[in-house]
């Protein structure tokens, strides 16, 4: 097993790992960085992410308001003190970007543009055409070779955490090519591997997005927070469940039915207006119209395609320039993969799962329970998105928290002593032959695939956008069978090269233990709230007894324990969600019983 | 599924180093319907047929550059490439050309991970800046000048498809001049003098014969031959000027 020595260890080369890199570097060159990803960084999944990145932008926008659109989003689940820090950095972040090369969308005088995005009262969403997160990523992964004490491991897949002493104290990966294991040691360790999406069937997330260190963590005792609350993305492909961004909306999309209807009015969203109108219609959070698509195919207003219910997205009258212009990447997704002109015809879409709001439970500065481990972006929860993520807060955090990661992981990297190698070599080795026991044992019978499927289907029955204890619970059920069955797994492939099945069980596994953490948290949050809406006699938000943060406990060879902590609320006090109209309304008389 | 299931027949370029002495052909039968891409098809042989079959993919969504694949000899993303638009015929799958195989699918990319690093890819202030003075103003023509050249997505198929890089594995090669062209180009950027001795060099501009290729293949419309092409106009210039300015004649 090699040795590799360094401060910090970052896993995950996606938008939060680069953006943590690049603080580590900048605060201090000595410290030696070591960023281990999977994949090649600039393949990670911050590069499918379309719409934009949220910053104050605008003389008639404010702090305040992206503050109270953030926190009224997530149905006050959200820590008020790490919304207010989060809204007055994004701005600086996506100008540090500008600078590092992000080719912003501009206005005719040269400004960085901004378009508008669901449940935002203001148009702050910074945008590079429909394709944010691609040029966010590759500016933050070209701009990460400037800098010489970060040292890439490219292609080498995480396997664990080594904790000792009560603090983390590197990881054990493995290199894809070679399937030889590594210990990298460090100080202190940020954990910036993104969602789990993939847990669930029809979602927009790539091959990668296997919750892999969320399990890490979770494994060695620090809870998941606020798991139950799974976004779905209201307009996604059909079948593959590929994103259309929100910005289709944002542009001014509409949303209709099989009678060519913008039933979003008939969900307290109205009035339909034919321009966009922030905040309202279209442009309501993404909760509200994933919710309002499940009551449409309840009253048969939606149109049966070979994938499923679905409905339109129309575009057409926004024109094919305009199309071209600010929706390219959208164009093309609906011509090749659809057969759709989106300029002459509506584009079928239906909604998906795509963002995981809970994560690894930190403080605002990213550090979580366990002494030395620093989680960041979406695997992590640092208490932005509450219940429900609003469209584009998503890359700001990465680059925000990204940036607080690494240097709270440098800071602390320097206050420690070095580790002792040769116990944590000892550890790494006991890790070793584990993960080589999965890949050498013989007489499974179980396909990986049976398995991941089986997960994935009840996720979506048990998790999906209206849940009833019943199938929560056959869910629960449903993931102890599968957690017994991978005991039984086959993994066919014996070789050290490219071993990807090896890999895929690996994930597997990681993924069986963040279902659960999800679905045992949904069956207990016995409210409705945000993203996790019940229909069996718990359809209202219930403040007296769940405005707490679920956390999940892994035990192990046993369901999780889950336990509540409190909300951080400053200066939002609860209130009503309400969009459209009577959004409008109950802000009019909020400002009026403060004046 | 309403639609009719068909089947395919997939041949796949198989080959494990620490079994096999050269690659092979092996053929699956594989179910499908009209909208399942080749990525789709191949996942099905790996999930239902032989789990030991190896290859990248993530997005699904041909932003991520991870799954390019020859398909019957061409440089393609299978993840946007369709199995109905091969049927009733069989198609044919093999690591992307003038790469080594580290196995089945899967090429060695270090060579070009080493091209990308060092055309110094990233913005070398013209001016500096500091972030309370904002962002630098760049007006939409600006941007133009070089926002198609920014959207590679480092898929590789444009050095699958180039013949030079074919002969000549030091060739920077399509993807990575390009992307030297668009930082060049950006109006933020002031590091052209010093990328230019690249262009110029051995390895640099000149090893591209101008077949066009590469363009042809590239799955985001980024026009590889274009940038690479109007940078032997830049080296040419940059030649003829160094006997005037001690830095050359860029900026």
């Amino acid at each position: 097993m090699e040795i590799f020595k360094a401060d910090v260890v970052i896993v995950g080369g996606g938008g939060a790992g680069l953006r943590a890199a690049i603080a580590v570097a900048e605060s201090d060159p000595a410290l030696r960085i070591a960023l281990v990803s999977k994949v090649y960084p600039m393949r990670s999944h911050t590069v499918a992410a379309e719409g934009g990145a949220a910053g104050v932008k605008l003389p008639s926008d404010s702090l305040d308001y992206h503050f109270s659109d953030t926190v009224g989003g997530g149905d006050w689940l959200c820590e008020q003190d790490v919304v207010e820090y989060f809204v007055a950095r994004c701005s600086a972040e996506l100008t540090q970007l500008e600078h590092w090369g992000c080719p912003w969308s501009r206005t005719a005088d040269g400004q960085v543009n901004v378009r508008a995005f669901g449940g935002m009262k203001i148009e702050r969403t910074w945008f590079a055409a429909d394709k944010t997160g691609f040029h966010m990523l590759h500016t933050l992964f070209q701009t990460s070779i400037k800098y010489p004490s970060i040292k890439r491991f490219d292609e080498h897949f995480c396997v664990d955490l080594v904790v000792e002493e009560g603090r983390a104290q590197g990881v054990v990966t493995i290199e894809i090519a070679s399937g030889e294991f590594t210990l990298i040691e460090a100080g202190s360790v940020i954990i910036a591997t993104g969602g789990a999406g993939r847990v669930f069937r029809e979602n927009t997330n790539g091959g990668v997005v296997t919750g892999d260190g969320m399990a890490l963590a979770y494994r060695h005792g620090v809870p998941l927070r606020d798991m139950e609350f799974v976004q779905y993305h209201p307009t996604c492909m059909p079948g593959t469940g590929l994103l259309f961004t929100e910005a289709c909306r944002g542009e001014g999309g509409f949303l209709v039915n099989k009678d060519g209807y913008r039933y979003l009015q008939d969900y307290g969203l109205g009035p339909a207006e034919p321009t966009p109108r922030n905040k309202a219609m279209e442009l309501g959070p993404r909760d509200r119209l994933s919710q309002a698509f499940w009551y449409e195919q309840q009253k048969g207003r939606t149109i049966e395609g070979p994938h499923g219910s679905v409905v339109y997205l129309d575009l057409r009258h926004l024109g094919e320039a305009k199309l071209r212009e600010r929706l390219p990447q959208i164009y093309e997704l609906a011509e090749q993969y659809l057969g759709v002109d989106p300029a002459k015809a509506p584009i079928p879409v239906r909604p998906a799962v795509h963002y995981t709001m809970g994560g690894i439970l930190v403080d605002g500065l990213c550090s979580s329970p366990l002494p030395g481990l620093y989680a960041a972006g979406e695997c992590s929860s640092v208490g932005i998105h509450g219940a429900n993520r609003l469209g584009s807060n998503s890359l700001s955090e990465l680059l925000v928290f990204g940036k607080v990661a690494g240097e709270e992981a440098a800071r602390f990297a320097k206050s420690v002593a070095p580790g002792n190698t040769a116990s944590l070599h000892k550890q790494a080795q006991a890790v070793e032959q584990r993960v080589l026991g999965l890949k050498t044992k013989t007489g499974g019978s179980e396909r990986i695939a049976t398995l991941r499927k089986e997960m994935a289907q009840t996720m979506e029955d048990g998790c999906g956008i209206y849940r009833l204890a019943e199938t929560m619970q056959k869910t629960c059920d449903k993931l102890d069978e599968l957690k017994a069955r991978f005991r039984n797994v086959n993994v066919e492939d014996k070789s050290s090269v490219w071993n990807t099945e090896w890999l895929l069980a690996i994930e597997l596994e990681y993924q069986l233990d963040v279902a659960q953490s999800m679905a045992h948290s949904a069956l207990q949050r016995r409210e409705s709230r945000g993203a996790h809406q019940r229909l069996d006699g718990f359809e209202q938000r219930d403040d007296a007894n769940f405005l707490k943060h679920s956390q999940a406990h892994y035990v192990a060879d046993g369901p999780p324990r889950i336990d509540y902590g409190p909300v951080k609320i400053t200066k939002s006090p609860p209130g009503t969600r309400a969009y459209g109209a009577a959004g409008e309304k109950a802000e009019r008389e909020r400002k009026a019983s403060h004046a | 599924m309403p639609e009719q299931q068909k089947t395919i027949e997939i041949e796949v370029l198989r080959y494990n180093p620490e079994t096999d002495q050269v690659p092979y052909a092996q053929v699956f039968a594989v179910p499908f319907t009209d909208d399942m891409s080749v990525l789709q098809g191949v996942q099905y042989i790996k999930d239902y047929l032989d789990g030991s079959l190896s290859f990248r993919w993530s997005c699904r969504m041909a932003i991520c550059g991870s799954c390019g694949m020859m398909i019957n000899g061409e440089p393609s993303l299978s993840c946007q490439t369709f199995l109905r638009d091969y049927y009733p015929e069989r198609v044919r799958v093999e690591a992307l050309a003038h790469f080594p195989i580290e196995r089945d699918l899967v090429i060695n990319m270090e060579g070009f991970i080493e091209k990308l690093e060092s055309i110094q890819p990233y913005i070398i202030p013209k001016e500096a800046r500091t972030l309370a003075q904002g962002e630098y103003l760049q007006t939409p023509a600006q941007l133009n000048a070089y926002e198609q050249f920014s959207s590679c997505i480092n898929c590789l198929l444009c050095y699958a498809a180039c013949p030079q890089f074919g002969l000549n594995k030091d060739f920077v090669g399509p993807a990575a001049l390009t992307l030297l062209h668009r930082y060049n180009m950006d109006s933020r950027d002031g590091g052209q003098a010093e990328r230019m001795q690249l262009v110029n060099a051995e390895e640099g501009v000149f090893n591209c014969t101008a077949v066009g290729y590469c363009s042809e293949v590239c799955p985001k419309h980024v026009d590889p031959a274009n940038a690479v092409n109007l940078n032997k106009t830049n080296s040419a210039m940059d030649y003829f000027l160094r006997f005037l300015a001690p830095k050359g004649g860029t900026k």
